[in-house]
């Protein structure tokens, strides 16, 4: 069974380094020991399952799910795609949970300060979990653009934040998805904390015509990968594999 | 040329940013009305065998301020050393009890603060029993990419000292860095554990 065997080891130059100074908060919160590399145990191997009982009807339609008076304002959009691991296989039942601002960039939170106007009609939350073939699917609005204090004419390109469970706590993974077409991802300092090109590229989801819905909405796929495992045919462990 | 192996790389991280409350636990943030409770707020049920307990710290950064917008994550076995979860072959967790549980820092005091239980232990990849622990995963702005590490409890003197993750650390003088301090209040057993993100102290974070 593929699904016995330890995990790949992270690559960790394709990955963001903890400390990359051209995002200022990262320099007092990055580790500066080396990692403890450590063999998968059963505490890493196992992890929570979600099932689709535990979610509601509208918790992966951003349009509907936080509705006061009537549909968000903004470009409506579908964001699907599948969740594959690192042998190429579609992983199911990954609960994804997503958040993201609203069409003018302003998030719904107390901390947020931008002068952007929130939306009454939308939260910015939602979640899912992938079926037997690994695919999702979600509808909400196009996030804006919005500035953040780190440079002093610093802009995030339009992106949603993806949190990401797999079967196993040791993939435990949050990402964020772009558009296609955004100049603005390669002005993007928390972008480029990722050091390859080809990774930010991985991230960027494309325009989806095929699947766009008509007279209605836009669609973007953005595939998933999460981190592979040996297969376990030449393993003979008896504990803790 | 070599034929290709067709493996695909892991989507790289990216921060989860000041906001991920928004996403991971709405209803503490305020969003109220789309989801009836926060993923990960309640661990433990009614009938669940084993110790109370209170988890409780902060994540200090390099200057010792506490952070006040990190989220945490706890996974953990159940009393028995069983992790509730379906990748689980040595036997069926204890269905009252979730084992894992996700937590933000407070946005006053940068504490966070987890009600569970107290595992049992769980064996190392050659059999081996490890020291009780709770595997942490740490995530907030600023953190490229989530960090983890294990809580250990400093009432387990003998299983710390006989356990072979502990026994991996090379520089001894960080051991105690993952180490909780117990306390006693109201007749349950609360532990403390602080984070150090960096500098004295630095806290072992973990390749896994
Ligand atoms: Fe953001």
């Amino acid at each position: 069974m593929s699904d016995q065997g330890s995990f790949f080891q992270r690559d960790r130059s394709w990955h963001p380094p903890a400390f990359t100074p051209q995002y200022k908060t990262s320099v007092l919160r990055s580790p500066q020991f080396a990692l403890l590399s450590l063999e998968n145990t059963v505490s890493e191997m196992t992890g929570p399952h979600f099932g689709h009982s535990q979610l509601g009807p509208l918790d992966n339609d951003l349009i509907r799910n936080y509705m006061q008076t009537g549909e968000p304002i903004g470009q409506r959009i579908v964001v699907h795609g599948r969740v594959l691991d690192e042998n190429a296989k579609p992983v199911p039942g990954v609960l994804l949970e997503f958040w993201q601002a609203n069409a003018g960039g302003r998030y719904r939170h107390k901390k947020e300060a931008y002068l952007a106007p929130l939306d009454p009609n939308f939260g910015g939350c939602g979640r899912t979990i992938t079926d037997e073939e690994g695919r999702y699917r979600f509808r909400t609005v196009k996030p804006g653009a919005y500035p953040w204090p780190n440079g002093v004419n610093d802009w995030r390109p339009a992106h949603i934040h993806f949190s990401i469970f797999g079967h196993a706590f040791t993939q435990r993974l949050i990402t964020q998805m772009y558009f296609e077409g955004d100049p603005m991802i390669w002005q993007c300092p928390i972008v480029s904390t990722i050091p390859d090109r080809n990774a930010v590229e991985r991230l960027v989801a494309a325009l989806d015509r095929n699947n766009t819905l008509p007279m209605d909405a836009l669609a973007y796929k953005f595939d998933i990968v999460l981190r592979g495992r040996r297969s376990t045919f030449f393993e003979n462990r008896m504990e803790g594999n | 040329m070599v034929q290709k192996l067709d493996m695909l790389k892991e989507s790289p991280s990216q921060t989860a940013g000041p906001y991920v409350h928004i996403g991971l636990t709405p209803n503490w943030c305020d969003i109220t009305g789309v989801y009836p409770e926060d993923l990960g707020r309640t661990m433990v049920g009614l009938q669940a065998k084993g110790e109370r307990i209170v988890v409780t710290g902060r994540v200090l950064d390099g200057s010792g301020t506490p952070l006040e917008d990190a989220l945490i994550e706890i996974w953990q076995a159940d009393a028995a050393g069983l992790h509730n979860s379906p990748i689980e072959k040595r036997g069926k967790a204890d269905p009252h009890f979730t084992g894992w549980g996700r937590q933000p820092t407070d946005g006053a005091t940068g504490e966070y603060r987890f009600e569970t239980i107290k595992p049992g232990r769980v064996p190392y990849v050659d059999g081996r029993p490890m020291a009780p622990h709770i595997i942490f995963w740490i995530v907030a702005r600023g953190i490229n990419i989530g960090l983890h590490t294990r809580m250990y409890f400093a009432d387990e003197e003998t299983a710390n000292a006989e356990c072979p993750v502990l026994a991996r650390i090379e520089h001894r003088s960080r051991v105690p860095t993952l180490i909780a301090r117990r306390m006693e209040e109201d007749g349950r057993a609360v532990y403390t554990f602080d984070i150090r993100l960096q500098g004295e102290n630095e806290t072992v974070f973990f390749d896994v």
